[in-house]
């Protein structure tokens, strides 16, 4: 079987000014998004109280939100979570009420409006675990159950910020010193213009939609960051290759050449890397969705900006045979790692 | 060409040995257990428990598959839960004869089920988080400005006791915040103090100030001092959040310090925030009291009368009861340190106390008056005290430092030491983040974790096999392979696994396959280009080797930024990528390699490799499954 069955190069830089044009627009519509519907950031940067609650039947969402608006609690949202049972309600930090005993507060005014009582079982799992949870008891059943609280403090949530930003930049100068030092700074500015684009539109996916941006979405982001370099990084190496090799190509030809040969591997690569990750969209549940999902828009633009965004830029930038193949003793130096086998 | 050396061949069946022994305990699961820790600040578990715990457990008929005792507590497992919980009650009833009164606390949970000999080699499960088995997680902050506040104020006490034997008149001396201010009249005086507390108290930096008759002196601590008071402050919570947490039973609790100034505690199997709050935030309180020596008092020691009006009895460490007085002289709120030491004259090993200013004054008034006399020193937990020492008292101690001494060795000192401090956090704390996960949802993050990583991997590797054919089925077993030793590190490194993790390990699969298909594409580019099959998948390899080691490095460099500024569960995600990319290049380069090697390396005439269909522009792609090499 071969998929890709291409007889001549595809002459990609041909389009490179109109492709170009289409990513900065996409780009700039990112932009627009973030700045004006920024990002829905989670309790983890903003700080707050989740709680997870399940109900014993799907759950009136309506009636959840009024009991809880009713605590005066400030801008609540409740929403559903995964299935029609589970309950997610969100409350904002407030100056004066201590985010730690908010939940449980919370809880026992949801548990009172299904006529339950607050209590506290003890019990031994079949494995042999002994367990307490609070518990919400109407005669023997349980109206709702406690899935899971979550309490950030306010100082915790900006300092997650900062060590964000943090991880991105730092991400973001390693990554540029080493293709500088690796091949040359015109392609160390192309692969960062180009993943940088990437993750400004993964942003901007979150800004439109209003998806939920937490530390594990910032984690896929960051992870797609390095991922897409690495596309970009093999077809830079092709076009150092395709420079040595063929003396007589021009500049865009040479890279039409090097973004043909590799493109069969960039497809099935993505394509197996997006397989894993939709495996996890499908089969992680909601607690792993916008982690998926981030991954998921990553990949996908990652194979479009390092094939068409990328190279282009590196031309705009006048990469030459010269930055990239140096005086000729050097190109038989039997210690460069990438001169490759010689047959 | 495609040979490897024999000692190659045995370095991979080495790690695959390593990785298989490692991953192996994951697979036994958990067992019912029970867990004996001690339930009294004063009490210390020890090995001979052990002993103590298997004869009840013989007695009451029944063979705990495994007894153990890992430091501070007593662990036995068995074989299913009925003898769980009857072991359970026989233990609780053998332990602790006064049940409203428990030393120990007898607990039921999980233990591995991994044989002996794999434990012997450390050979551990992974290390679940609690958002795969439940439980809650607490992130604390320690007040450091109340903890300076609190060495300033004793800091104030010795400045005027040096200042008072040296005689050295001062206009008065206060604490302001974190600072000691002393006020003087006169500049002969000033300098005089100065040299004299420059010299005594080395900790603190002295600033003058004023002019005229309204000196002063400002003394602050140095910031080495004041670091090294918030790292013991930071230390003695957490010695006394370990003996409070043990009350709960928990199998594994975790308390680790975070950063310069947070305290992590993680409770498995806890859901009970509210219960949990309650014996983290409980404070034990210590009270020192005068010991009732009347002659009834002796006798209601020894049980013959009844305890005289006004005093209480309890009992020594040792067992042996005590009466004291019910005045309280003073209260652990007046204690600012204690630590073990060495008598300067005797070399006696001794427990040094400090007071505050307030408990120096007191502790002068009555020791002044009681010489001879015995005290004690009592320390109250769930409402019910216990003697921790009861000194004779020798001569009036002023100052606020008082030394404890006699009949006592080194490790008896610095546990009395301890049992002192550990009544009190050393500075308040406030609960800054909370994180509770049911046990069923718990359950259910493993379940559907690890159905994304399986299914993703069935996906990879069908694709693989069908699209490369017999080099499909070495990156898959590649693949499989990096699997294998990717939970293996992890076990061995005991991390933490979180969800966040084992997307991360999906992740990882997902972009391990790259190598290969780099190596596959090339091997089958060569291979179109005219090579030979050895010489197609020689250079292949060496070709590809270049281009994963760029890509891998960017990749591990996003890893790398994450584990340096992500906390929780973003750590968890970056540990695993991290590894994940390191154990893939070696399954996706050499442990592939070995394989391929192994299969065509030994064939000298290779007439074709199954690499699927390579088509070719010029052969108009015919379709032929395996490749044949062009004649040349």
């Amino acid at each position: 079987m071969e998929f890709f069955r291409i007889r001549r190069d595809i002459p990609f830089m041909r389009h490179a000014l109109v492709l170009n044009v289409i990513s900065f627009l996409t780009f700039a519509a990112a932009v627009f998004f973030l700045a004006t519907r920024g990002l829905h950031l989670s309790i983890e940067f903003t700080g707050g109280t989740v709680l997870e609650v399940r109900y014993a039947q799907p759950a009136d969402i309506d009636k959840t939100r009024r009991t809880v608006e009713g605590l005066g609690l400030g801008d609540v949202q409740v929403q559903n979570f995964g299935t029609s049972r589970d309950v997610l309600i969100r409350l904002p930090v407030r100056g004066d009420a201590r985010g730690d005993v908010l939940g449980a507060s919370v809880f026992e005014a949801l548990c009172k409006a299904e006529d339950g009582a607050v209590g506290n079982k003890a019990y031994v799992t079949p494995q042999g675990e002994a367990i307490s949870r609070p518990s919400c008891d109407r005669g023997s059943a349980e109206p709702l159950t406690l899935s899971r609280t979550e309490f950030v403090g306010p100082s915790v949530g900006a300092e997650l910020y900062e060590k964000g930003a943090y991880a991105l930049l730092a991400t973001i100068a390693g990554i540029m010193l080493y293709l500088a030092i690796r091949f040359e700074w015109k392609f160390s500015v192309a692969a960062i213009a180009a993943n940088l684009h990437d993750v400004v539109i993964i942003l901007g996916f979150f800004a439109f939609f209003q998806w939920e941006f937490s530390l594990a979405v910032l984690a896929a982001v960051l992870a797609v960051l390095g991922y897409s370099v690495n596309e970009s990084v093999v077809i830079f190496d092709r076009i150092r290759e395709s420079f040595r090799k063929y003396r007589k190509m021009t500049t865009p030809q040479v890279i039409d050449n090097a973004i043909t040969g590799t493109i069969s591997r960039t497809i099935i690569t993505h394509g197996s890397t997006q397989v894993m990750v939709l495996s996890m969209l499908i089969f992680g549940g909601p607690t792993l969705h916008y982690f998926a999902l981030a991954l998921t828009i990553g990949i996908l633009f990652g194979i479009y900006s390092s094939v068409f965004v990328a190279a282009a830029i590196a031309m705009w930038l006048g990469v030459k045979r010269e930055d990239l193949v140096k005086a000729g003793a050097r190109e038989h130096d039997p210690n460069d790692p990438n001169a490759g086998a010689v047959v | 060409m495609n040979r490897y050396p024999w000692w190659k061949y045995l370095i991979l069946a080495a790690a695959l040995l390593v990785g298989v022994l490692y991953t192996l305990p994951n697979f036994f699961g958990e067992a019912p257990a029970v867990q004996v820790s001690s339930g009294k600040v004063t009490l210390k578990v020890d090995a001979s428990l052990t002993q103590r715990v298997g004869s009840i457990l013989n007695e009451a008929g029944l063979k705990p598959d495994l007894l153990q005792f890992d430091g501070n507590s007593v662990k036995a497992r068995f074989g299913d839960t009925d003898a769980q919980i009857k072991a359970k009650d026989a233990l609780s009833h053998a332990l602790n004869p006064e049940p409203d009164n428990p030393s120990y606390i007898v607990a039921l949970n999980l233990l591995s089920r991994s044989p002996g000999w794999l434990a012997a080699l450390h050979a551990l499960p992974m290390y679940l988080g609690l958002d795969l088995r439940g439980g809650v997680h607490f992130l604390m902050q320690v007040d450091m400005q109340a903890a300076l506040s609190k060495r300033a104020e004793s800091l104030t006490g010795d400045v005027r006791t040096l200042l008072r034997d040296k005689n050295i008149r001062h206009a008065g001396i206060t604490r302001d915040d974190q600072a000691v201010d002393v006020r003087f009249r006169d500049e002969p005086t000033r300098t005089e103090a100065l040299n004299l507390l420059a010299d005594q108290l080395q900790d603190m930096d002295w600033t003058e100030s004023g002019s005229g008759d309204q000196l002063l002196l400002m003394g602050r601590l140095k910031p080495k001092a004041a670091a090294l008071v918030q790292a013991q402050a930071v230390k003695q919570n957490i010695t006394t959040l370990q003996n409070r947490v043990n009350e709960l039973g928990v199998s594994e609790p975790v308390i680790q310090q975070q950063g310069l100034d947070r305290v992590v505690v993680q409770l498995p199997g806890v859901q009970d925030t509210a219960k949990a709050k309650d014996i983290i935030g409980r404070t034990a309180t210590l009270e020192i009291r005068m010991v009732n020596e009347s002659a009834e008092a002796r006798e209601a020691e020894r049980g013959a009368a009844p305890v005289p009006f006004g005093s209480e009895r309890y009992l020594e460490r040792g067992g042996r009861p005590i009466i004291v007085l019910r005045q309280v002289i003073l209260t652990g709120e007046n204690l600012t340190d204690a630590q073990p030491g060495f008598d300067g004259q005797t070399r006696e090993p001794t427990v040094n106390l400090t007071l505050d200013a307030k408990g120096a004054r007191i502790f002068r008034d009555v020791t002044r008056e009681n010489v001879g006399k015995r005290m004690a020193i009592l320390l109250f937990e769930k409402g019910k005290g216990e003697v921790v020492t009861a000194p004779v008292i020798r001569t009036e101690i002023g100052g606020g430092r008082v030394q404890i001494s006699g009949r006592m060795t080194t490790t008896e000192a610095a546990d009395q030491a301890l049992l002192l401090r550990a009544g009190s956090l050393a500075a308040p704390m406030e609960i800054i983040e909370e994180r509770t996960v049911g046990p069923s949802l718990g359950a259910d993050n493993i379940s559907k974790g690890f159905s994304s990583v399986i299914w993703g991997f069935v996906a990879i590797g069908v694709f693989m096999c069908t699209y490369y054919m017999l080099f499909g089925v070495f990156s898959t077993l590649a693949l499989a392979f990096n699997l294998l030793l990717l939970v293996a590190v992890l076990s061995m490194l005991q991390a933490t696994l979180t969800l966040p993790g084992i997307a991360a390990v999906a992740l990882t699969l997902g972009m391990a396959i790259d190598a290969n298909v780099l190596i596959n594409e090339r091997v089958r580019e060569e291979l179109r280009g005219g090579a030979a099959p050895q010489v197609a998948i020689h250079a292949g390899y060496e070709r590809a080797w270049g281009t994963i080691l760029d890509s891998n490095v960017t990749t591990l460099i996003a890893g790398v930024a994450l584990l340096a500024f992500g906390s929780g569960p973003v750590r968890g995600f970056a540990v695993v990528h991290c590894l994940g990319i390191l154990t893939s290049m070696f399954s996706a380069v050499v442990f592939s390699r070995g394989l391929v090697n192994f299969w065509y390396g030994r064939q000298k005439r290779l007439k074709s490799v199954a690499i699927g269909q390579i088509w070719r522009p010029d052969g108009g792609g015919t379709a032929v499954e395996s490749a044949t090499p062009p004649k040349a």
